[in-house]
């Protein structure tokens, strides 16, 4: 993309978040944008196969996560779209055309490295400078003697050093200009190293775990500016963490990764509530869902004694047979305690006795780890509200045996292999709670 | 050390002291007191087949500004090294940076050019000799080959410093190199990829931005290290050139064994050894003072 003059007017982009005009060559205005798509993407290490064969398209303005467990490939895609690797097979088109083999340089891309790569030996202002001098000046006004004779570097000096101020002023680090990286704190490094990145004004932002060497705090902070930035700025940002949370709470669409494929990409709340595996089940959401193992038969399910009608959509694969049942730890609703007859709520849904082992304060609300009757070996997590777990005067906390509900539209079923059994509502809550059922659940309290 | 002097305190001070005391002992042994000797010996006129001496105060300091001998020996030195320093500097750096981007037969090349260091010098400097042989050697046979005259590489006074530079070369390079390997070896790749990013993916940009700067403190270390290599030159002189032809190869420490154990000149020998050392150390301060500001960050 041929550069505009550094004179020319910065574009306001929080007036226009998407599109943004400036003037480049006379007569011809850009339209910057940056539709990224990726086209069966595929990697080998040696032997070792990272990528197999991932499509993906980014809209201009976009956010988009990668999100995954390390390992995952996330990290070389990321590489693979910033032109640090060249992929074995598949093309990555940014805005249709092919950039391949395109230099990093010349895909418009900034990055920003998990330990910030920023250089050493410069100081803040040089670091951010770097790319601005690399795209305007020539190789002879680069040398570190020749540059004083060169006239372009001092036509261009002036106009880098005010575009540098400039992304500085943004960010909040003008009184750090002049230190180098190693005077400086993580959360400042973290800034030049987004400082660096904006100066060159990409169409495309690449960060790579850009939040994994900052303290909790400090995380929350930066996550905060980099929605700001990413709002303001209206780039395409593509976002590689293996924090859940931070893919979930940033982010316009969530790919998670496995084993070099996407599971699955969509909103935040879609990879959560309607996960398509059950790995994505299990990776997406803190803390993690439980997952129990059941059996289909008869258009009934049973996991343990209890046996819940379900209605399997008509385009499901399997008719029958085990399954994986997952329920989200705030989808079960504490409801009472039988020895103590504490009604803490007129709940609807399948009543499931519950033995309790520990309470986690977190807080506002708690973790109750206990285990869920006919399923001695699964672990299951509860999120409750810390009144509703306490009860009255923490007479809860000492009862061990609890009764609690889940309503059947929460439940999620996935088969034997990790795919997601689609299922039709079902239609009242009466319906999902027959009495047979309540016996049998009665029965087993009393076995517990 | 403790404010508070209770007898713990005193005690631990008093096993302080006696811990420390056998290493400071060996110190002073083997380097202040020998220096403290040869000052002392520089200051008479102590010769080593007579036990008679004279204290002579700094006459012997004073002959060495109207040494016509010492001023050829630092001359031809300050020559040598100028031959040999920055090829020996720009070669080693050359090669590094040339092996560390081979994935294959790096550790062959490494071995291949580490393998001079590890022979001894002396004994090499004889088989040097005789392949620099003016009528027998190797590299005459090559050089008559190509249709030249053969070259006295070691018998005339205008190529004999070029000749044991080039031998001093060959016996330094693989070392320098393995120095600046591990320092190439240490920059982050990641400086490389944001340098890519950033737009210095050309060659020289590459080396100008991250290398080069990052290699600083190597940089300085391998220059540091090579000075004093090329400032202390004997083996090489003693053992194919004894000096010649005509002083033409009498480098300075050549110069103080001769005065010393040649013509029995201890005192002004141990005046030269000094002086070289106080020169040496100046080099180094320099070199560290005025470089070691900028390389470290």
């Amino acid at each position: 993309m041929p550069r505009s003059d550094h004179q020319a007017p910065r574009p306001n982009r929080q007036a226009a978040p998407t599109a943004v005009c400036r003037p480049s060559c006379p007569g011809l205005r850009e339209i910057i944008m940056a539709k990224l798509s990726l086209n069966k993407i595929g990697k080998s290490f040696g032997k070792t196969v990272v990528l197999k064969d991932i499509s993906l398209d980014i809209e201009d303005g976009e956010f988009v996560s990668l999100v995954g467990q390390s390992g995952c490939g996330k990290s070389t895609l990321l590489r693979i779209i910033a032109g640090l690797e060249a992929p074995d097979s598949g093309d990555i088109l940014i805005d249709g055309v092919r950039v391949n083999d395109t230099a990093p340089k010349h895909r418009n891309i900034a990055m920003v490295f998990q330990d910030y790569a920023l250089y050493p030996h410069m100081s803040v202002a040089e670091n951010m400078a770097m790319p601005l001098i690399m795209a305007r000046l020539p190789l002879h006004a680069r040398l570190p003697l020749a540059r004083r004779l060169s006239p372009a570097h001092r036509r261009h000096k002036p106009g880098i050093q005010r575009d540098v101020a400039e992304v500085a002023r943004k960010l909040h680090i003008e009184h750090l200009l002049d230190r180098r990286p190693a005077q400086l704190s993580g959360g400042q490094r973290q800034r030049v190293a987004l400082g660096r990145a904006l100066v060159r004004d990409p169409k495309i932002f690449l960060m790579d775990e850009p939040l994994s060497n900052l303290d909790a705090k400090l995380r929350m902070q930066v996550r905060r500016e980099i929605c700001e930035l990413h709002a303001s700025s209206g780039l395409t940002f593509v976002y590689v963490t293996h924090d859940q949370i931070e893919a979930m709470t940033m982010s316009d669409r969530v790919a998670l990764m496995h084993g070099g494929s996407i599971l699955q990409i969509g909103a935040p709340n879609a990879l959560y509530s309607d996960p398509d595996n059950v790995d994505v089940a299990r990776f997406i959401g803190s803390p993690e869902i439980n997952i129990l193992p059941g059996v289909i038969e008869n258009g009934a399910l049973r996991a343990g004694d209890i046996s819940v009608p379900v209605r399997l959509a008509p385009g499901c694969k399997i008719r029958s047979g085990a399954v994986q049942i997952g329920l989200r730890p705030e989808h079960l609703v504490l409801e009472k305690v039988p020895e103590l007859a504490y009604p803490a709520r007129i709940g609807t849904g399948i009543p499931l006795a519950f033995r309790k082992h520990t309470i986690e304060d977190l807080g506002a609300e708690v973790l109750v780890h206990g285990r869920l009757a006919g399923h001695p070996d699964h672990e299951v997590r509860i999120r409750a509200q810390k009144s509703d777990a306490y009860g009255a005067g923490g007479t809860l906390a000492s009862a061990k045996d609890w009764e609690v509900r889940i309503n059947p539209a929460h439940i999620l079923l996935f088969d034997a292999t990790g795919s997601r059994l689609p299922t039709e509502p079902a239609n009242s809550d009466r319906e999902a709670e027959p009495a047979a059922m309540r016996r049998g659940l009665r029965q087993q309290a009393g076995l517990a | 050390m403790a404010t508070t002097s209770g007898p713990l305190q005193r005690a631990q001070t008093r096993l302080a002291y006696w811990l420390v005391a056998p290493a400071t002992l060996l110190i002073l042994l083997i380097y202040v007191l020998p220096i403290i000797v040869v000052f002392a010996a520089s200051l008479t006129d102590y010769t080593l087949v007579s036990d008679y001496y004279e204290f002579v105060g700094l006459d012997n300091y004073r002959k060495m500004a109207t040494d016509a001998q010492f001023g050829n020996a630092l001359h031809n030195t300050f020559v040598f090294a100028l031959l040999f320093l920055p090829a020996a500097f720009v070669v080693s750096l050359v090669l590094a940076i040339a092996i560390q981007e081979r994935k294959r037969f790096r550790s062959i090349l490494e071995i291949v050019y580490f393998l001079p260091v590890t022979s001894t010098l002396a004994a090499m400097a004889l088989v040097w000799s005789a392949l620099l042989d003016s009528r027998q050697g190797i590299v005459n046979g090559i050089v008559t080959s190509l249709g030249f005259a053969p070259l006295n590489f070691l018998g005339s006074e205008d190529l004999v410093l070029i000749s044991l530079a080039a031998i001093s070369l060959w016996s330094i390079i693989g070392f320098n190199m393995v120095l600046f390997l591990a320092g190439l070896t240490a920059i982050p790749t990641n400086l490389y990829e944001a340098a890519a990013i950033d737009g210095a993916d050309h060659p020289i940009d590459k080396f100008l931005k991250v290398t080069w700067p990052m290699l600083g403190p190597t940089a300085m270390f391998v220059a540091i290290t090579t000075s004093i290599t090329a400032f202390k030159l004997f083996d090489t002189v003693a053992i194919i050139t004894r000096g010649g032809p005509d002083k033409a190869s009498e480098v300075y420490l050549y110069l103080a064994f001769l005065e010393g154990f040649e013509y029995f000149n201890m005192g002004y020998s141990s005046a030269l050894s000094l002086v070289f050392i106080l020169l040496i150390l100046l080099f180094a301060l320099v070199q560290a003072v005025f470089v070691d500001r900028r390389v470290h960050y």
